[in-house]
C-alpha cells in the first residue's frame, strides 16, 4: 500500500514554501532517517527525513518546484510488509548544531490561505509615480538596517543569532557578510544583561539596534528598557540621551500559545520617553526602521511575524523615511473609521472589503505610530464618519483601543453618532489549539459586527 | 619632596602630595555627607539619601587610576563618587535639595545624577542595573578603539543579582575593558553578606566566567590606589574585566530612615576606632611628617567652605521651574 508524503510545515506560520531538492529518486529505498529532500522555507533551507521504511514508488512534486503549499502531497512509498499508517515527516536543520529558534518549533501548522497580494501602499509624502520595488517585510527590515549601517559607523545590530544564524526570523540575512562581527552580534540568551548593556553602549555614545527574537522575551529586560533607557535622559536634566532601537517581533505568531503571542503594544506606549512603532507594509516597516535608527531617544519597533513574509510595494528612493508621529489612511472611506496598527490593520481593511459589499464605506486608518499617537488624523477622519472601531490583537483592557476612544471622547465627542465599538484579542492566555486561538484573535467578521454595531444596523 | 622609600615595590611609593589629595577628597566626601544628613534631618533634602561616610577610601583610591577617556558608573550611593569625579559640590547638593542649579535640575535627586563632562554615568536607582549598563560604556569604548576602562561599582547586595552574572559573561567573552568594583559593606541594606550570599568572597564571583578577582583593603586608600592602578593596566592592555572586592564598611544606616539595629554599636565604633580611611590617613601624615599640622588645618578649613557653600547655594537656588515639567523627556530632533 502507498504511502504519501506530505509537504511539511517548518514553522509555525509556514503556508508554502520550495521544494529546493529531491535527495531519492524513484525506485530508491529509503529507511527512517534518511534525508529525502532539502526544502526553503521563507526562513531557512531544512532538511527532512523520512520517518517510514519503503520504496520510493512515485516523486509527484519535481525538484525546483516554488509555492508547494503545506500538506500538498508530494511522493510516494511503497511500504514493505504492513501497510503503512500516517505518515509524518521530521525537520531538521542542515548541519547545524544550534535547535530552531524556540518561538519556532518545527511543529505542523495549520494550512493556512496563500499569502495575501501585494499591499498597495499609498503614501501621502510621496509623488505620485514614485517607482517601487516589490518585497517582504522581512527584506524591507534588513535594508532599512543596512542602509543606516552604512550611513553611521556607530550603528550595530545584536541579539540572539542574528549573526552566524542570519538572524532566527532572518531579518538580518546577510548582515554578518556585509557588517562583520564587530557590528552583528550574536549575544548570549540574556536578555536582562543584553539590553543593559546595549543601553549603556547608548549612553556611552553608540546607536545600537537590539533585536529580541520575540519581545515575549524582552520582559526579562523590561526593568532596562524602562528605568534605563527611557527615563534617565528627564532623570539627568537632559544630559543622557539614549539613542537605541529595541526591535523584533510581537504578538501572536501562530500556534505557540500563551508565552510566546502577546502583543506589548499598550505596555510600551504607556511610558513617556519611549516612541513606539508598529509598521504594517514593507514600505512602514523600511521608512520607520531608518527613522527609528535615527531618532536620539529610544525606539520600540514592534513587528509581526506572520507579516515578515508578506510582499509589498516599497517606494524605490534613496533614504526612504516615514516619520514616526504620523498615521495613513490606508483606505479612503465615508462611513465608519477603523483604526488599527501593524497586521490589525490587515484585518482591518479585509473587514473594509466585506462591508463594501453590503454597501458600508469604510475609511482605515493604520496608526503606524502608537506613540506619539497621530491623534489629529483619528479625530479629523471621525469627525467626518462620526463612528469609530478599533482592531488589535493585544488585550482591550487599558489597550490601545481604550486610549483611543478616550481620545475621540475627549477631543470629537459632539461628533460621535456611536460609543467607539473595540474589537480586541479576547480576555485570556492565548490557547495552542486552533480553533481556539482562532477565537482568542479578532477576526474579519468580529470587526464587520462591530462596525454594524456602531451603525446600529 | 618628601618621599616614603619604596618597600617592595615601586607602586607603594607616594608622595606626600599625594597622601594629602587622598585626605582632601576623602574629608569633603565626609563633611559633605554629614552636611547632606544635616539637610535631610531638616526636611531640605527628601526621599532616599543613602550617605558614603565610612568608604570614602574606596572611590578616592580608585580614581587615582582614572584617566581620561574612562569613564565611572555606580548605584544610588553615590554622592562619593561625583565628588571624586570632580563633580561641583554645589551641584550635587542642589540636586539632593531638589532645586535648579542640581545636575540634574532638581528632576533626579540623590539616587540620579550624571555629568557627562566628569564621565560620571550614574548614580542608577535599580540594584544592580548599573552593571549591564557599565559593562556597556566598556563595550563602547572598545568599539570605538580608545584605551579607556570603566569603573563600574556595586554592592555586596547587587552582586546576587542575575544580571550581574549576563554582564560577567558577556564581558569577559568579549574582553571588555570594565573592572568591577565590588564594595562590600558588609551589609545589603539590614542583610549582613553570610545572611545572603552562599559564597561571601565577593572576588570570586568571576571564576566560572574566567575572570580574575582581588580582595583589597578597602578602608586603606594606599591599598586600593595600588589594586586599582593594576587593575586599570589589566584592561587597558586588553585582557578584559577584572573584579576587585573592596572590604569596607558603612558607619550610617542603608539610608536616612535607616536605624541599622541589624549591627552592634561596638561593631562599628570598633570599625570607626581602628579602620577609619581618614584617620589612617591623617595619621600616616602626622606620623610620617610628610605635611605640618597647619597644612592639615588648612585642608580642613577649605573642605569647611567648600561644603558650607554647596549647602547655602543648595538652599539658596530657586526650585526648577514648573515649565521644567515637561522638558528632558525626549530629544527633540
Amino acid at each position: 500500500m502507498a504511502t504519501q508524503i506530505l509537504m511539511p510545515a517548518l514553522s509555525p506560520t509556514m503556508t508554502e514554501g520550495k521544494l529546493a531538492k529531491w535527495l531519492i529518486k524513484e525506485g530508491d529505498t529509503v529507511k527512517a532517517g534518511d534525508v529525502m529532500a532539502e526544502i526553503e522555507t521563507d526562513k531557512a533551507t531544512m532538511e527532512f527525513e523520512a520517518v517510514d521504511e519503503g520504496v520510493v514508488s512515485k516523486i509527484l512534486v519535481p525538484e525546483g518546484t516554488e509555492g508547494v503549499a503545506v500538506n500538498t502531497p508530494i511522493a510516494e512509498l511503497e511500504g514493505e510488509g504492513a501497510p503503512a499508517k500516517t505518515t509524518a515527516v521530521e525537520a531538521q536543520a542542515p548541519a547545524a548544531p544550534v535547535t530552531p529558534p524556540p518561538a519556532a518549533p518545527a511543529v505542523a501548522a495549520q494550512p493556512k490561505a496563500a499569502p495575501a497580494q501585494p499591499v498597495a501602499h499609498a503614501d501621502p509624502e510621496l509623488p505620485a509615480g514614485t517607482p517601487t520595488k516589490t518585497m517582504t517585510m522581512r527584506e524591507a527590515l534588513r535594508d532599512g538596517m543596512s542602509e543606516e549601517m552604512r550611513r553611521d559607523q556607530k550603528v550595530f545590530l545584536m541579539g540572539e543569532e542574528v549573526a552566524e544564524y542570519q538572524g532566527a526570523y532572518k531579518i538580518s540575512q546577510g548582515m554578518l557578510q556585509e557588517f562583520g562581527p564587530k557590528r552583528v552580534i550574536d549575544t548570549p540568551i540574556t536578555e536582562y544583561g543584553f539590553t543593559g548593556l546595549g543601553v549603556g553602549a547608548a549612553f556611552g555614545g553608540l546607536k545600537p539596534i537590539v533585536e529580541f527574537m520575540t519581545f515575549n522575551f524582552a520582559m526579562q529586560a523590561i526593568d532596562h528598557i524602562i528605568n534605563s533607557a527611557a527615563k534617565t535622559l528627564y532623570m539627568s536634566g537632559g544630559q543622557m540621551g539614549c539613542p537605541i532601537v529595541f526591535r523584533g517581533p510581537n504578538g501572536a505568531a501562530a500556534r505557540v500559545a500563551a508565552q510566546h503571542s502577546q502583543c506589548y503594544a499598550a505596555w510600551y506606549a504607556h511610558v513617556p520617553g519611549l516612541k513606539v512603532v508598529a509598521p504594517a507594509t514593507p514600505a512602514d516597516a523600511k521608512g520607520l526602521i531608518k527613522a527609528a535608527i535615527r531618532d536620539m531617544n529610544p525606539v520600540i519597533v514592534l513587528e509581526n511575524e506572520i507579516l515578515y513574509g508578506r510582499h509589498g510595494e516599497v517606494p524605490d528612493v534613496e533614504d526612504y523615511l516615514v516619520p514616526i508621529g504620523k498615521a495613513r489612511i490606508a483606505r479612503p472611506g465615508k462611513d465608519v473609521t477603523l483604526v488599527s496598527f501593524s497586521i490589525g490593520v490587515h484585518h482591518a481593511l479585509a473587514a473594509a472589503d466585506a462591508l463594501a459589499a453590503e454597501g458600508i464605506d469604510a475609511e482605515v486608518i493604520d496608526l503606524r505610530s502608537i506613540r506619539p499617537m497621530d491623534t489629529d488624523t483619528v479625530i479629523a477622519s471621525v469627525m467626518k464618519t462620526n463612528r469609530c472601531v478599533t482592531v488589535e490583537e493585544g488585550w482591550a483592557t487599558c489597550g490601545i483601543g481604550a486610549e483611543i476612544a478616550a481620545r475621540i471622547m475627549e477631543q470629537a465627542f459632539d461628533y460621535l453618532d456611536a460609543p467607539v465599538a473595540r474589537v480586541a484579542g479576547k480576555d485570556v492566555p492565548m490557547p495552542y489549539a486552533a480553533n481556539l486561538e482562532k477565537l482568542a484573535l479578532p477576526q474579519t467578521a468580529d470587526i464587520v459586527g462591530a462596525v454594524k454595531s456602531v451603525l446600529y444596523r | 619632596m618628601a618621599k616614603k622609600p619604596a618597600a617592595d615595590k615601586a607602586r607603594q611609593s607616594y608622595t606626600s602630595e599625594e597622601v594629602l589629595k587622598y585626605y582632601r577628597d576623602m574629608l569633603l566626601i565626609r563633611r559633605f555627607e554629614e552636611k547632606a544628613g544635616q539637610l535631610y534631618g531638616m526636611g531640605l533634602i527628601g526621599g532616599f539619601c543613602h550617605l558614603y561616610i565610612g568608604q570614602e577610601a574606596v572611590v578616592v583610591g580608585l580614581q587615582a587610576a582614572f584617566k581620561q577617556g574612562d569613564a565611572v558608573i555606580t548605584s544610588y550611593r553615590d554622592h562619593g563618587h561625583m565628588l571624586a569625579c570632580g563633580m561641583d559640590p554645589r551641584g550635587v547638593m542642589a540636586e539632593l535639595t531638589g532645586r535648579a542649579g542640581g545636575y540634574s535640575k532638581g528632576k533626579g535627586g540623590s539616587m540620579h545624577m550624571f555629568s557627562r563632562e566628569k564621565a560620571f554615568y550614574g548614580g542608577h536607582g535599580i540594584v544592580g542595573a548599573q552593571v549591564p549598563l557599565g559593562t556597556g560604556l566598556a563595550f563602547a569604548q572598545k568599539y570605538n578603539d580608545t584605551d579607556g576602562v570603566t569603573f563600574c561599582y556595586f554592592g555586596d547586595g547587587s552582586a546576587n543579582q542575575g544580571q550581574v552574572y549576563e554582564s560577567f559573561n558577556m564581558a569577559e567573552l568579549w574582553k571588555l575593558p570594565v573592572i568591577y568594583v565590588i564594595e562590600n559593606n558588609q551589609y545589603a541594606m539590614g542583610t549582613a553578606v553570610a545572611r545572603a550570599s552562599a559564597v561571601t568572597e565577593f572576588h570570586r564571583r568571576g571564576e566560572s566566567f574566567g575572570i580574575p578577582g582581588k580582595p583589597v583593603d578597602g578602608m586603606n586608600v594606599l591599598a586600593v590606589r595600588d589594586a586599582g592602578l593594576e587593575a586599570a593596566e589589566w584592561c587597558r592592555s586588553g585582557k578584559g574585566p577584572i573584579i576587585l572586592e573592596l572590604k569596607t564598611y558603612r558607619y550610617r544606616g542603608h539610608s536616612m530612615s535607616d536605624p541599622a539595629k541589624y549591627r552592634s554599636k561596638d561593631e562599628v565604633n570598633k570599625m570607626k576606632a581602628e579602620h577609619d580611611p581618614i584617620d589612617q590617613v591623617k595619621n600616616l601624615l602626622i606620623n610620617e611628617k610628610l605635611v605640618s599640622e597647619d597644612q592639615l588645618k588648612e585642608v580642613d578649613r577649605e573642605v569647611k567652605a567648600i561644603v558650607q557653600d554647596s549647602a547655602d547655594f543648595a538652599q539658596t537656588s530657586p526650585e526648577p521651574d514648573p515649565s521644567e515639567l515637561w522638558t528632558d523627556i525626549l530629544v527633540e530632533a
